[in-house]
């Protein structure tokens, strides 16, 4: 009966929530891209020995097989053969030009394929792109998840680290765990005075100062970073007002910078880390920090081995809150940040929607899942769920 | 009464797929770059389109990329009808089959349009520049060159450039000393990639990147930029609506046509047609250049403009002395490759 | 008051002027004549508000978000109070797990949601659709239904449902009458939490969401990427004013349990 209740909004969740991520996720292991556009390619390379230059039925149906697609993308508007390049290139650079210029000329195309590709671009004159095809042929790949770590598959197979170039992504998880811990110790610094001033201060003053939080915790996140932009344009209200007050010369550069993204996820997260300390130091009883302090402690002592150790679930609450929404955070990095600001959720919503590699897009959310699970499990181990509050 | 409550939640259900059903059948929907370039185009186009017509017309805006098209097409999601999309987005496109042909016969035939216009699967709507413009209230010592915009002493501040590595490699080598015609050559080669981004490193430190044509106007005005690469006609528009002092360097311009595409499989592709007839007539065309400076593709379009306006648009003979013509053929071949090679130096 | 009280003070109400001011500041703005994004105002006057109203943009964000999010609302308080009276009435296999799961959409990151919807609505017709957007808002919001919920059901006295059924009222019945009526504020002000969710949800509706669905949030973002006008801010003022509306109806709600 009990579970006859739970199961609608579990069916739903299942239907419109676990299973897409489920098969969003999948996609960073899957070889999609190569072996169907290139069937008698791969099919041909999988007899080849990696020495050397693969035989002529590679070469042929390489030919066969970049006719066959371009008519296709062309009636469908399928994109597979850049789809593919694309793939391939991510392992060879040189591929987006040469896969779909190579399928451009081969239409017209005519006599022995080896010396028509050859022809075409020295480069299939060599082992590389072929090795690359082979490599690609799927339908499984660990491609996408060593690219997010900076790894690759060199020339034999074993992992190594990426090119120089391509070696960002380390960069870019530190940025991101460094920026959301950054956030969050600063919002424990402002967070649990606060907290303790709600929870001590005398009965008529708590409702206004808990106004004073939820206000801001129920506007909207979009209008708080709106709010932050106009504050921090080159003619916005703070340069506007230095200037009044001749305390600048010119205008400061406030925006687009790691400052602004800091300041604007410290604004919008300080709430969730007030509430769940506030619940928890009003839970406390206070009669123990008095009774130690009566006892010879001094305050500082009382609150340090009493009230604090007492807290701790909140402040546990408070950060996991704040550490994990700090993960995810994209609309305002976007907004306020520079090129150099900008975190894991950026890069997932640029290789989702400017590049078509959802193989990325995936590969980079399971690291991003993977870190905020390992916040929570470690949360759950070290304090427990079952004393989470919400206010 | 649970199975009641059950009942209701299912109805719900059914009445929002109901009206799932209806909105299926969506009203065309135009793509354009945003900003005063779409508010005037909204004004002298959208708005009597959908009064001649007494249809519904929604708007986009977009900042370009053709991945974004093939991310439309290709996650089946597609929700855009008519797309205004640069030069190599066209051939790209086109060779990808991401939009329909043109069909010339319903828009008034190829001859109503300047030859550089006319292709497979778009037809072209306006010749613009990227040039180099600045605030004259806080750069009174004008800049003349790309040189200068790369220079930092000489003139202390930010400098906008588009994100994306098209027209920013051309303008680093420009820069750099390589006469307009040597610059493609160049960039076809590794050393040429190198010595464009090696040039871009020394400015990177005061780079700011935009990414939508009303950025780098907006950018200026608000002092964030001491000097930015713009659109041509943003800048002369911002001079004319808001009053701006804005200054534009047409030394070595970059000049590039966009077109109107359709895109695959739209159910609106009738409707969309008709749009790019209404909006690619003469008449209607010529209405563009005073309100914003772009050359306009219908054949006599711009005949009968005074000649105050004919002096802020790219086609006149003073200011297209010595521009680069973007080369189509050029980033058709290498768009990805620099595009990627460009994103990891960014983010870098 | 003693000095280390003084200080606390001090810290806490600066911390306060922190979180109120940013949003109050730059409010006024929409209240001017000028177009300038600073103080003080060239004069006083309702232009971006009557801009907000006549474009062809604000409303209808306006409307589409009320719309989702209401339904969003309604769609996720229903079932989330369901399985929150269920999982509140009896321990059974698996509890832990379908916890996880239920509570999941709190915390993966929205973009990640977006995304993966994008891909799966997608061949099914979903994407551009008023429905599409309205499930995955639901997903998004039911966590909070089934956590205020749960939260009511402690105060609740299961001892009740007993009595109803010695008095031969079905379980069902039992649960309409008798513990819905006492639940009620909680369900309400789970449902507010739903409504709130969506109406501040910008990724999801960035990804699936086509032009006819735009809603004020995704508005505002492609507003402030594009160029920032006062009638953000006015748009803004409206956002924060439903906010008020919604807080103010939590409050009350939370006062009447």
């Amino acid at each position: 009966m009990a579970a006859a209740l739970v199961a609608p909004l579990l069916l739903f969740l299942l239907a419109v929530f676990v299973l897409p991520i489920g098969a969003f996720l999948t996609r960073a292991v899957q070889e999609t891209d190569v072996a169907p556009v290139l069937p008698r390619t791969v099919a041909a390379l999988s007899g080849w020995n990696g020495q050397g230059l693969p035989d002529d039925a590679a070469f042929a149906g390489l030919i066969a097989d970049l006719k066959e697609a371009r008519v296709r993308d062309q009636a469908s508007g399928g994109g597979a053969i850049a789809r593919a390049a694309a793939r391939l290139n991510a392992d060879w650079p040189g591929f987006r030009s040469l896969l779909p210029l190579t399928a451009r000329r081969v239409v017209a195309a005519e006599g022995p394929a080896r010396e028509t590709l050859t022809g075409i671009n020295e480069d299939w004159g060599t082992a590389l792109p072929w090795l690359a095809i082979r490599r690609a042929g799927g339908p499984l790949t660990d491609f996408n998840l060593l690219a997010v770590l900076d790894l690759k598959r060199d020339a034999a197979g074993d992992i190594a680290a990426a090119a120089e170039d391509a070696a960002i992504f380390r960069g870019i998880l530190w940025r991101t765990l460094w920026i959301g811990a950054l956030a969050t110790f600063i919002c424990l610094a402002i967070g649990y005075p606060l907290a303790w001033l709600i929870a001590t201060a005398p009965a008529r003053a708590v409702p206004w100062l808990l106004a004073g939080v939820l206000l801001p915790f129920w506007t909207s996140l979009i209008v708080r970073t709106a709010a932050w932009m106009v504050l921090l344009q080159r003619e916005g209200v703070v340069n506007a007002t230095l200037a009044a007050l001749n305390i600048t010369d010119g205008p400061l550069p406030l925006l687009f910078n790691r400052g602004a993204v800091l300041l604007a996820m410290v604004h919008i997260l300080l709430p969730f880390m007030v509430l769940p300390i506030y619940a928890s130091l009003k839970a406390l009883d206070w009669r123990l920090p008095r009774a130690a302090v009566s006892l010879g402690a001094s305050p500082m002592r009382a609150f340090l081995r009493i009230s604090l150790p007492l807290s701790l679930p909140g402040i546990g609450a408070g950060s996991l809150l704040v550490f994990i929404q700090a993960l995810g955070f994209y609309v305002t990095p976007a907004l306020l940040g520079g090129a150099n600001d900008q975190m894991v959720p950026y890069f997932v919503a640029f290789y989702a929607s400017r590049t078509v590699n959802w193989g990325m897009a995936a590969a980079l959310s399971c690291l991003l899942l993977l870190a905020v699970a390992l916040v929570v499990l470690l949360y759950g181990r070290l304090v427990g769920f079952g004393r989470v509050k919400t206010a | 009464m649970l199975r009641r409550g059950f009942g209701a939640v299912l109805a719900l259900g059914m009445a929002v797929m109901a009206g799932n059903a209806v909105a299926q059948q969506r009203d065309l929907t135009v793509v354009s770059w945003g900003g005063a370039y779409q508010d005037v185009q909204r004004e002298i186009f959208f708005r009597p389109f959908q009064q001649s017509t007494s249809s519904r017309l929604l708007e986009e805006t977009w900042d370009g990329g053709v991945g974004v098209l093939r991310a439309k097409i290709q996650s089946g999601a597609n929700n855009w009808d008519v797309v205004q999309v640069e030069s190599e987005e066209l051939l790209i496109g086109c060779e990808e089959g991401l939009f329909e042909k043109m069909d010339f016969s319903a828009i008034g035939g190829r001859d109503r349009f300047i030859p550089e216009a006319v292709s497979e699967c778009g037809v072209g709507n306006i010749l613009y520049s990227f040039i180099l413009a600045f605030d004259r209230a806080r750069t009174p010592n004008a800049p003349q060159s790309w040189a200068d915009f790369f220079d930092t002493q000489r003139f202390p501040g930010k400098r906008g450039l588009r994100r994306g590595p098209k027209a920013t490699l051309e303008i680093a080598l420009l820069a750099d000393g390589v006469p307009p015609g040597e610059v493609y050559k160049l960039l076809a080669t590794n050393a040429g990639v190198d010595r464009a981004f090696r040039k871009l490193d020394q400015l990177k430190p005061s780079i700011i990147w935009w990414e939508r044509g009303s950025q780098p106007a907006q950018l200026l005005a608000s002092g964030e930029l001491a000097m930015t690469v713009a659109y041509n006609g943003r800048i002369t528009a911002a001079n004319q609506t808001d009053n701006r002092n804005f200054g534009i360097s047409w030394r070595n311009n970059l000049f590039t046509l966009d077109s109107w595409v359709v895109m695959k499989g739209t159910p609106n592709r009738a409707a969309a047609l008709n749009f790019i007839n209404f909006v690619t007539q003469p008449a209607r065309q010529a209405e563009m250049p005073p309100r914003i400076p772009y050359g306009p593709t219908a054949r006599g379009a711009q005949d009968g403009l005074p000649a105050a306006v004919q002096a802020n648009l790219p086609t006149t003979p003073a200011n297209a002395e010595g521009a680069l013509q973007i080369s189509d053929q050029f980033w058709l071949d290498n768009l990805d490759k620099l595009n990627q090679r460009f994103n990891n130096w960014v983010s870098r | 008051m003693t000095p280390s009280r003084f200080l606390l003070w001090s810290t806490g109400v600066l911390a306060i002027l922190f979180l109120m001011a940013p949003v109050l500041a730059v409010l006024p703005l929409s209240f001017s004549a000028g177009s300038f994004l600073f103080y003080p105002l060239p004069g006083l006057s309702l232009r971006w508000y009557a801009d907000f109203w006549s474009s062809d943009f604000w409303l209808p964000a306006l409307w589409n978000s009320l719309r989702v999010g209401s339904v969003a609302a309604l769609l996720a308080g229903s079932l989330g109070t369901l399985a929150a009276f269920g999982l509140w009435r009896a321990p059974f296999p698996g509890k832990t797990l379908i916890m996880a799961i239920l509570l999941a959409p709190m915390v993966v990151p929205a973009i990640i949601v977006a995304v993966a919807l994008l891909l799966a609505f997608g061949p099914l017709g979903l994407t551009n659709s008023f429905t599409g957007l309205v499930l995955g808002h639901a997903a998004l919001g039911a966590p909070f239904v089934v956590v205020t919920v749960l939260a009511a059901l402690q105060q609740f006295d299961a001892v009740q449902l007993r009595a109803a059924a010695s008095c031969g009222a079905s379980p069902a019945r039992a649960f309409w009458r008798v513990c819905l009526p006492q639940i009620m504020p909680g369900v309400a002000a789970g449902a507010v939490f739903a409504f709130a969710t969506s109406l501040d949800e910008v990724a999801v509706a960035l990804f699936i969401a086509g032009p006819a669905q735009r809603t004020l949030p995704r508005q505002m973002f492609s507003g402030l990427n594009d160029s920032i006008s006062l009638t953000i801010m006015a748009a803004a003022m409206v956002l924060v004013l439903i906010s008020g509306l919604l807080l103010l109806a939590v409050t009350l709600l939370k006062r009447e349990r």
